[in-house]
């Protein structure tokens, strides 16, 4: 039965529509697999190779691509969500209520969107943690994690931006004091308050740039980041694996070998 | 290559002219960037804000009894009527410009979100605020009401008697 399949799937490969599409051929050789993931746009960002070991759950647990993941969830809930919002001022909460209690599984969406920022700002960290202690930032990838500072930094301020727009109390008030903390950078910090907010107070042309800032700027910057995190990767000599490690149970075995003797 | 050869200057000082429009190019190329970034910083500065007026009235000044302090949440802003007359104080806290709120009770003024106090005169009691709350400029107008400039400070103690 499953050989049946197989073939079934050998003959849909052998459509001229999907070889039209995917151009690396059919075959199930080294370089037909090779080929399948250097020629696809999307795949092409990574290594054609990988070691098995490193996609057991061990060796990242997970968590850039988990990290990716929540990305993509929030990427989806927010183009959704952005469908019965409006940034304006006397709009901004009753919209956020009407997607609670009006919008049919607007509450479900809301909360995702809301419950994965929180998760992405965690698992970020998680992902941080874990590349810090396993040593994977030092040579050659030291470049790759400062492009993942960048990434921290881009997720804090998707984290900032969304937090006004709610237009509540809890919103209005950490924006506010958020924003003056800006203030306090020597020198430019009250321009940079001034830009930030588009004026001197929270008011309707902070909501609206900000709105701009978490719908419009800060993903396509993130995509783009994104994009060069994970090809540097495969640049950088594919996922860190801990050379230490076999090195370690191999001098122990040797040990263990001598003193058997 | 002998084309090459023939474009390079005998002296070392002289300029070529692939040179010449290499530097022509880049400097176009920094003008433009420099006339790029002004243009941003012009754009994302409004010239027109449709924010609220710094000139507040408050009122009657007989609507503000002996030793009271009243905020006005609004603007932002407290009246107070001592024993040697009016004046105003801003109520947003000097450390991160959250609204902080009378406390009759202890006869201080606090912050909510960072736990700064203030006495009735604005002086910093406790908390991380780095500065006092700013007086503000008050007076009365032609129709008797009291008027407060909230973009204008004054050094403390300078009452309004009416």
């Amino acid at each position: 039965m499953a050989k049946a399949i197989d073939s079934y799937f050998d003959d849909l490969r052998n459509t001229r529509i999907w070889r039209s599409v995917f151009r690396s051929g059919t075959g199930s050789s080294t370089l037909h697999r090779s080929l399948a993931i250097q020629q696809n746009v999307f795949l092409h960002l990574f290594s054609t190779k990988v070691r098995r070991r490193m996609l057991g759950f061990s060796a990242t647990w997970y968590l850039g691509t988990l990290t990716f993941g929540t990305f993509l969830i929030l990427v989806s809930t927010g183009i959704l969500l952005m469908l019965y919002y409006h940034p304006s001022v006397p709009q901004a909460y009753a919209d956020t209520k009407d997607l609670q209690f009006v919008v049919s599984d607007g509450l479900f969406l809301r909360n995702l969107h809301r419950w994965s920022a929180h998760a992405m700002v965690f698992l970020v960290f998680a992902h941080m943690f874990k590349v810090f202690y396993r040593g994977a930032y030092r040579s050659p990838r030291e470049f790759n994690w400062v492009i993942g500072v960048i990434l921290l930094l881009i997720t804090l301020f998707l984290s900032y931006t969304g937090y006004l727009l709610p237009w509540d109390q809890l919103a209005y008030w950490a924006i506010t004091v958020g924003s003056n903390i800006a203030s306090a950078v020597p020198v430019v910090g009250n321009k940079v308050h001034f830009l930030m907010l588009g004026g001197n107070l929270v008011n309707a042309n902070a909501l609206l740039r900000f709105y701009v800032l978490h719908c419009m700027i800060l993903p396509l910057t993130a995509i783009l980041f994104i994009a060069v995190h994970f090809w540097r990767i495969r640049k950088d000599g594919g996922l860190y694996h801990h050379q230490s490690e076999p090195r370690t149970i191999a001098v122990d075995a040797a040990t263990a070998a001598k003193v058997d003797q | 290559m002998s084309d090459e050869k023939r474009a390079m200057p005998a002296d070392a000082n002289e300029i070529n002219r692939r040179a010449f429009f290499a530097k022509l190019g880049l400097g176009s190329l920094s003008i433009a960037t420099a006339g790029t970034a002004v243009f941003a910083y012009q754009f994302l500065s409004p010239n027109v804000l449709y924010e609220p007026s710094p000139i507040v009235n408050v009122g009657k000044p007989e609507s503000f009894p002996e030793d009271s302090v009243t905020l006005d949440v609004n603007s932002g802003i407290y009246l107070i009527h001592a024993k040697e007359g009016f004046f105003s104080l801003s109520a947003v806290c000097t450390h991160l410009g959250c609204l902080t709120a009378w406390k009759p009770e202890l006869g201080i003024i606090a912050c909510p979100c960072h736990g700064s106090k203030f006495n009735r005169e604005g002086e910093k009691i406790e908390g991380p605020a780095p500065k006092p709350l700013p007086w503000l400029r008050t007076w009365v107008n032609d129709e008797g009401d009291l008027m407060v400039d909230r973009s204008t400070t004054i050094r403390p103690m300078q009452f309004v008697r009416v």
